[in-house]
């Protein structure tokens, strides 16, 4: 590897630590009315809609547009939250009184600033891109454009991907811990591990990772792809049916390889 | 509280409603209150099974638009005490289903009844969606060949991402996987596939295997639950499967043609 990596520069001059400033992009649930009946189950309905890209996803609470008089169990809505798979790791805004339940169960205090709803941070241009005259029009740089994203957590999937259900791991690995049907597709940018019988179709590098790889557990795939590189399950040689495989791009060819397990 | 069950499949032609009929009969010889609706509008069937179709005056979809009173559409079956059957319209099609009438009739009968059955009509649009929706327990009907599994596979996917409890982030729809037309002598031959194959596919736990009989066919055409004709393998088999369904524990019968050997097998899966 030509590049050297900012931890092993660390190791070699045999420091126990190092501090650095960084950014992570963060989700922030704007709070207007908690005690509302349909606030959770808005919010599950919301959850729903992509369970791999909320699950365990770090929110802030947005307590900014509550009113004052608010009366609520903060404790059980924090609660409630973790529920839906959300961590709740900061708040900010808010009446005094919900200030300082929120402190009291170990909620950070975010410094206020202006969020940008959700579509608009995952849809943010790479800044490098930008034609510089359009920059000139926009009213006012939006600061989530310069987040930088650190790490983009892998989709891990542990129930059965039924026939028909596709999953897309964006920009980043998927991991199966069951087994995926016929006629179920994963798509991943990065690499695909299935610890399970892989029996539908599996498409690695997808938008053109030539790294990507497949792994899985037992092969029976209709499909499998690296980077638009295809084989359907007739060319799946008889050597690896039912075996634990790796699948890869050498020299620009599909390739399997038997996985040593055991 | 009442719990609703839907019997669906994705395929057609597998058994759904025939199990329906010998499912809820089953519940409601066991003491339970029972109905069981129709969902399949346009192509009635479930009244013919049961033997009531010449009783039929409103149906459910009069009862979602407000042109009949519940009680005026529930036929109260005439062999079994706490059975009650809601049939639908011959005449409309699903698009008379709407999600909040559906409800309001659900909602009513949950009042009344311990159990209630839902016949999923076969596909997976609107009337099967509707059908599986409001549900707590799915009882997948799976016939032993590859399309048919495949299509039980595509609708559990449905019922883990559309039905009420997976929109609202509640406990999953619960299912269990009800395998009919078994032919063990075929299974033998490599005809059709085994209890374990289907089940490595679909990984539900297993409620019951109904074996091929004559006595399915004869049943219908005169009107009656198979359940109730107790010389059938069939009827016995449905019987198991509601005992099992009510959490009794009961060995699996006529999966092999000698009966031995594969019980203990079975009873390691299905737990």
């Amino acid at each position: 590897m030509a590049t050297v990596s900012s931890a092993s520069q660390v190791a070699e001059r045999d420091v126990p630590f190092q501090l650095r400033g960084n950014s992570f992009t963060m989700m922030v649930l704007k709070v207007f009315a908690p005690t509302s009946p349909d606030f959770f189950v808005q919010l599950a309905v919301k959850v729903r809609q992509a369970p791999n890209f909320f699950r365990n996803a770090p929110v802030v609470l947005d307590f900014d547009e509550l009113p004052e008089s608010v009366v609520f169990d903060l404790d059980a809505f924090v609660t409630q939250v973790q529920a839906l798979h959300l961590l709740p790791v900061g708040f900010q805004g808010g009446p005094q009184p919900v200030r300082e339940a929120a402190a009291a169960v170990g909620l950070t205090p975010m410094p206020s600033g202006r969020a940008a709803k959700l579509e608009e941070v995952v849809k943010a241009p790479d800044p490098r891109r930008q034609d510089p005259q359009q920059q000139g029009q926009a009213p006012i740089p939006a600061p989530q454009v310069l987040i930088e994203v650190v790490h983009r957590p892998t989709v891990v999937v542990t129930e059965p991907v039924r026939s028909g259900m596709r999953v897309y791991a964006e920009k980043t690995d998927l991991i199966v811990t069951s087994s995926v049907s016929p006629g179920a597709e994963l798509l991943a940018d990065g690499n695909i591990h299935v610890y399970g019988a892989l029996r539908g179709r599996a498409l690695a590098g997808f938008s053109g990772d030539t790294n990507a790889r497949i792994f899985c557990h037992s092969l029976e795939a209709e499909v499998l792809s690296v980077a638009g590189n295809y084989r359907v399950s007739e060319d799946i040689g008889s050597d690896f049916y039912k075996k634990a495989v790796q699948v890869f791009l050498r020299d620009g060819v599909l390739s399997m390889d038997l996985l040593k397990t055991g | 509280m009442s719990k609703i069950i839907v019997m669906t499949s994705g395929k057609g032609g597998v058994g759904k409603t025939t199990s329906s009929a010998a499912f809820a009969t089953g519940l409601a010889l066991r003491g339970f209150k029972t109905v069981v609706i129709d969902f399949d509008v346009g192509l009635r069937n479930l009244d013919l099974v049961m033997g009531c179709e010449r009783r039929v005056v409103f149906d459910f979809i009069n009862v979602i638009n407000g042109e009949a009173k519940l009680n005026q559409a529930l036929i109260k079956d005439k062999r079994i005490e706490n059975l009650y059957i809601l049939p639908t319209s011959q005449t409309r099609d699903k698009d008379a289903l709407t999600r909040e009438g559906v409800e309001k009739v659900l909602n009513e009968l949950s009042k009344d009844f311990d159990y209630i059955l839902c016949d999923s009509p076969a596909g997976i649009e609107r009337g099967a969606l509707m059908s599986l929706y409001f549900a707590d327990h799915a009882i997948i009907v799976t016939n032993p060949e590859v399309s048919s599994v495949r299509d039980s596979d595509r609708i559990l996917g449905v019922l883990n991402s559309r039905s009420r409890r997976a929109e609202q982030g509640l406990e999953p729809v619960t299912q269990q996987l009800l395998l009919t037309r078994y032919d063990p002598e075929r299974v033998e031959k490599g005809e059709m596939l085994k209890v374990d194959d289907v089940l490595e596919i679909l990984a539900i736990p297993l409620l019951g295997v109904i074996p091929e009989s004559q006595a399915v066919l004869r049943a219908s055409n005169v009107g009656m639950p198979v359940i109730l004709d107790e010389v059938s393998n069939a009827g016995l088999a449905y019987s198991d499967a509601v005992g099992r369904f009510l959490g009794e524990d009961i060995e699996h019968r006529f999966v092999t043609p000698q009966k031995k050997g594969l019980f203990s097998r079975l009873l390691r899966r299905s737990a």
